[in-house]
């Protein structure tokens, strides 16, 4: 196991200037996770939860201080490097699944094996991790509005883990289900948790934040 | 390469999902390329008719005496030699015929203008006279025969068609309230020969040198002397050997070149079809605005996906491909599309314009097919250039907060 923690951040902060004034959406964030741990961040709304994911999945970048990935500095780079970053080193998971409505399930988790290694699937990978979240080679053929939201959520983990990130990011990832199959959707992400993967999970739901090992609580943009 | 592909699947399936607006679109482009690609064709098929028509001539020096106007009407019996006359001497025919004999064919041609008579009917006419034994040469008869006595004459088709002539009609030469009238018989109907410069035969009468001086008198005074050269290139030694010759010391003919009115006459066909064709660009420009606005709207109905794309990892240039890849597509399909269209449009086009399809298949014709087709789709991938930029710059997460 490396030892340098997969996630680390020194004194992030991150302010949006609106028309209307400067919101701080985190100040002064520190923290750091270490690979394999099982991170669930809570708050209440506004609470700077979805931008701190935000950071975390690359999608964006502190205003001051130092977000380490994997062992480099977002914050220095440039867009090309950072989509690249989305692409090879994290895996997003979404509230609202997120899948490309135009593809099929199985075209949407090979899509970013085929931006990775820029050839099509012939290992069998996609299919593979298809069944493991339990979608099979019938439904895998179908486009994502004609599956329900816990099918098209497999799917999406599926995608997520296809080009094997070291960091699984799920924003509310049950949100959008009822209980029963959120619960389905958790013991797959325990699973692979189990498995040695590193999850960071945002969730003001708590019996969800109850699996992950460590809950990080924001607070007005701080860790409380 | 495949990752090309799995960005111009999504590509085309954006199309097929919105098949209606994007067919649409691409009818403004098919609308367009067939404009163009007809007005082309259209004026490329003018040109070659009238060239065609013209060369038939091309070949022709006309040589007629300096000034004074070479439209015929010499007063004749004037007699002398001097420098201001209005025809050709003998002497200065001799000349031509020895500088001009080894490049060709050298005639000397009568031309008169007199009222006939047919029957009852009254009217004028161009008479020419020429050397009878050049008529099988420079003439092409739909009826009857070459003449072969002194007073037979052979007339253009235009004449038969005002004056009611069939071969052996008697005509009147002459007005009988000034003098003598001399009866020619029509012996041939010439074929229909259009404008031109050397002899416009199409309302003409036709006859032997010696009928036409027995009428007109005037014996070695010609009015025209005309070449018909063997090889277009010795135009200008010809050319420039007769001014050497005769216009040495003074202007005492005129030499004209058919080759330059052609291209004058052309050049006047080219410019009024670019101008057609301009008119016919505007409808592409209107659907440049319209392919344009499909974009935009595909790119704003698309935002959350952008963004989806954009967050799992898509490079900024391939969603901009993938937009390019959709109008470049409707640009493609509208142009081949246009294309097969415009081959029968451009077809009734020119039938209903020029009268005749001979040349619609020739190369200088169908060219503006693929001309046209090329511009339609540039024009559209220039039209989808703004959208695509504005899809890739997105923000990925305002788009992925896009419903």
């Amino acid at each position: 196991m490396n030892s340098s923690p997969v996630v680390e951040l020194a004194d992030v902060t991150k302010v949006y200037h609106l028309p209307s004034g400067d919101v701080v959406a985190l100040d002064g964030v520190s923290l750091s996770i270490e690979e394999g741990e099982f991170v669930a961040i809570m708050g209440p709304s506004g609470s700077g939860k979805s931008t701190l994911l935000n950071q975390i999945g690359s999608l964006d970048v502190p205003s001051s201080g130092d977000l380490f990935i994997d062992g480099k500095n977002i914050g220095e780079m440039g867009d090309r490097n950072l989509t690249e970053m989305r692409l090879n080193t994290i895996g997003y998971i979404f509230q609202k699944f997120n899948l490309i409505p135009l593809l099929t399930a199985f075209e949407n988790v090979e899509y970013p094996y085929i931006l990775k290694h820029r050839k099509k699937d012939e290992s069998g990978r996609v299919n593979h991790i298809l069944a493991m979240v339990g979608i099979d080679s019938d439904l895998s053929r179908h486009i994502p509005s004609e599956l329900s939201g816990g099918q098209q959520q497999r799917v999406a983990i599926a995608r997520a883990l296809v080009n094997e990130p070291k960091i699984l990011l799920c924003d509310e990832p049950t949100g959008n289900l009822d209980t029963k199959t959120g619960r389905h959707i958790m013991d797959i992400l325990y699973g692979l948790n189990s498995e040695g993967r590193t999850l960071i999970m945002v969730t003001h739901d708590p019996a969800i934040a109850g699996y992950a090992s460590r809950t990080i609580n924001l607070v007005d943009g701080r860790v409380a | 390469m495949i990752i090309k592909d799995i960005i111009f699947q999504l590509s085309i399936r954006s199309i097929r999902l919105h098949f209606l607006r994007s067919v649409l679109a691409a009818l403004g482009i098919v609308i367009g390329v067939v404009a163009i690609a007809s007005m082309g064709m259209m004026g490329a098929n003018m040109t070659l008719s009238v060239t065609e028509e013209l060369s038939s001539m091309a070949d022709t020096l006309v040589v007629t005496a300096y000034s004074g106007g070479g439209g015929g009407g010499g007063m004749p019996g004037m007699g002398g030699g001097g420098d201001d006359d209005d025809y050709i001497s003998k002497d200065e025919f001799d000349d031509i015929e020895r500088i001009a004999a080894k490049y060709g064919t050298v005639y000397a041609i009568y031309q008169e203008s007199d009222t006939i008579e047919v029957g009852d009917k009254k009217g004028r006419a161009t008479m020419y006279g020429l050397d009878e034994d050049m008529f099988p040469g420079l003439f092409t008869l739909t009826e009857g025969a070459f003449p072969r006595s002194t007073n037979s004459v052979i007339v253009g088709p235009m004449l038969v068609e005002r004056l009611d002539l069939k071969v052996g009609s008697k005509i009147e030469i002459g007005d009988p309230d000034e003098g003598p009238t001399t009866t020619v018989r029509v012996v041939g109907i010439l074929e229909e020969r259009g404008m031109s410069q050397d002899i416009n035969s199409d309302m003409a009468i036709i006859g032997a040198e010696k009928l036409f001086t027995g009428i007109f008198g005037g014996e070695g005074e010609y009015d025209q002397v005309n070449i018909v050269l063997n090889d277009l290139d010795d135009t200008e030694t010809v050319t420039e050997q007769i001014e050497d010759k005769l216009n040495r010391k003074e202007d005492t003919v005129t030499i004209q070149d058919s080759s330059r009115m052609i291209e004058s006459i052309t050049g006047t066909l080219s410019t009024m079809t670019i101008f057609v064709m301009a008119i016919a660009g505007i409808s592409l420009l209107v659907a440049a605005v319209s392919i344009f606005n499909v974009m935009m709207m595909s790119v704003t109905e698309r935002i959350r996906e952008i963004g989806i794309l954009r967050s799992i990892g898509t490079q900024k240039n391939e969603v901009r491909s993938m937009f390019l890849y959709e109008s470049a597509i409707l640009g493609v399909i509208g142009a081949v599309i246009g294309a097969v269209v415009s081959l029968t449009v451009g077809w009734l086009v020119v039938l209903a314009m020029v009268g005749s399809t001979e040349y619609f298949f020739a190369p200088a014709s169908l060219v503006y097919v693929p001309f046209a087709m090329a511009i339609g789709t540039v024009i559209c991938i220039l039209s989808g250039l703004y959208p695509a930029w504005s899809a890739s710059n997105l923000d990925p997460i305002e788009a992925l907060r896009a419903e």
